[in-house]
């Protein structure tokens, strides 16, 4: 068991190990992803009260999603690396921020857009699920604008993994927000007691959507935690073969 | 394997005695958090007078009145226990209808909103539009149960 | 073509896919542009370091 965990952790297997994963991730998400693009678009009926806007539901839950769980992967994964002193887990906290990020604009993006013809405004600055959305960004922000501004990687992991873990509070605010306090947003479609409040016809596509953008979030992932394992390994044997083998 | 356990209490007790001060801090700030406030809490006079707020409830059916000629338009919003009436001009959002979740923004006037924007809300569940139409009837009678509340209710 | 306006809303609907699109299209060119680039710092510098010797 624990030598699965420490050859895990060895940055040359993981190197090996993420490059044959990719395909298994990037080719069942994108497949997933046509298949809810079109479904979404296409086949779903339109909404009793939102017609054809609810489609922006097919990008923009998926979006939201992504956006928590990537920090939830930067917190845990910060955890890890401070705990452990494990550096694969810094290099997968490092990896997830600036995908997080892009997700968690889209999310804003899309919500705005959806909110314009559907609730008569872009963006209100009081409503809390918006505030709190708007606060994870500035986390990711602040996160990488931390990275980068500390020269020394063990020292960056640290500080890095501290600002992950503080600001991880946030991720079960966003979610509760619209419980705890009155809110513009509608209260949880999927994740609620009886059920999804949703026809399968506009479910299934929504499922794949959702699923579909977590596999292409892994691949990424890895795609991005190489790249991290390689620069962190630059001066080692292992990677001056590999350079030199190609 | 001292010193990893160590930093494992270390790391936990941060994660928790934050969690616990963002509770604390949450909960103090729990009326500037919200959004709006109910037509319930408007009634009992619980709104900020001295400024601007917003107040959210559903459209009474059959209340709304449009001027002809004009953008004005009156309606009747309710927690289904209060009602206070609303006035409004300018354009209202697409799913701005009867029945429908509403929140404005404006302040009191002798017992009327007047308000400078209204903003449309929407419920959790989506349906086609036939599924609806069948789910109606039900809600109609729900809706109609619901209208002998405004006893509760001192101002209105 | 019909279904293409979205009832109105194809703006609004459209707009979301297609920026959905290019998010995801720039996270994917960028995991592979940031590699290849290390990649070759790599390879500069073992090449100067043996150079040097």
């Amino acid at each position: 068991m624990w030598t699965f965990f420490h050859k895990l952790a060895s940055p040359p297997h993981f190197y090996r190990l993420a490059k044959t994963l990719i395909p298994w991730f990037a080719v069942p998400g994108y497949l997933l992803l046509v298949y809810g693009t079109y479904a979404g678009l296409f086949l779903a009926p339109p909404d009793y009260q939102q017609g054809d806007a609810f489609r922006i539901i097919y990008v923009h839950v998926p979006a939201a999603y992504l956006s928590m769980m990537a920090y939830m992967i930067l917190a845990v994964a910060g955890g890890i690396g401070l705990i452990w002193r494990m550096k694969l887990a810094h290099a997968v906290a490092a990896s997830a921020a600036p995908i997080g990020a892009s997700f968690t604009f889209l999310a804003l993006a899309t919500g705005s857009i959806w909110g314009r013809p559907m609730w008569g405004t872009w963006w209100e600055w009081t409503d809390p699920r918006l505030m709190s959305e708007l606060i994870l960004l500035f986390l990711y922000f602040g996160y990488m604008a931390l990275r980068g501004a500390i020269d020394d990687t063990a020292k960056a992991d640290k500080a890095s993994a501290v600002l992950a873990l503080v600001g991880a509070v946030n991720v079960p605010i966003i979610h509760f927000s619209v419980e705890w306090w009155s809110s513009l947003h509608q209260g949880p479609t999927l994740v609620r007691e009886g059920g999804p409040a949703m026809d399968t016809a506009m479910l299934y596509p929504l499922l794949a959507m959702i699923f579909g953008f977590t596999f292409v979030f892994g691949a990424m992932l890895l795609r991005r935690i190489r790249t991290e394992v390689l620069h962190r390994e630059r001066r080692t044997r292992w990677v001056k073969d590999l350079v030199l083998a190609d | 394997m001292k010193a990893r356990q160590q930093r494992m209490l270390a790391v936990g007790l941060a994660v928790v005695g934050l969690a616990i001060a963002a509770a604390l801090t949450l909960r103090a700030f729990k009326d500037n958090m919200m959004f709006f406030v109910s037509v319930s809490e408007v009634a009992a006079g619980e709104y900020p007078k001295d400024r601007n707020f917003r107040v959210g409830g559903l459209v009474v059916e059959g209340s709304i009145e449009r001027d002809p000629g004009s953008l004005d338009v009156t309606f009747t919003v309710t927690d289904l226990r209060c009602d206070v009436a609303v006035t409004y001009t300018g354009v209202l959002p697409d799913l701005f209808r009867e029945g429908q979740g509403v929140v404005a923004h404006g302040r009191m006037n002798n017992d009327v909103f007047i308000a400078d924007e209204v903003l449309a809300k929407h419920d959790e569940n989506y349906m086609a539009p036939e599924v609806a139409e069948s789910l109606a009837q039900h809600v109609d009678e729900q809706t109609a149960s619901l209208q002998e509340y405004d006893t509760e209710c001192g101002k209105s | 073509m019909d279904k293409l306006a979205m009832g109105g809303y194809g703006v609004y609907v459209w707009s979301c896919f297609g920026l959905t699109l290019a998010i995801v299209i720039v996270n994917e060119w960028r995991a592979r542009h940031r590699h290849r680039i290390e990649l070759r710092d790599i390879e500069v510098r073992i090449k100067a370091m043996e150079a040097r010797q």
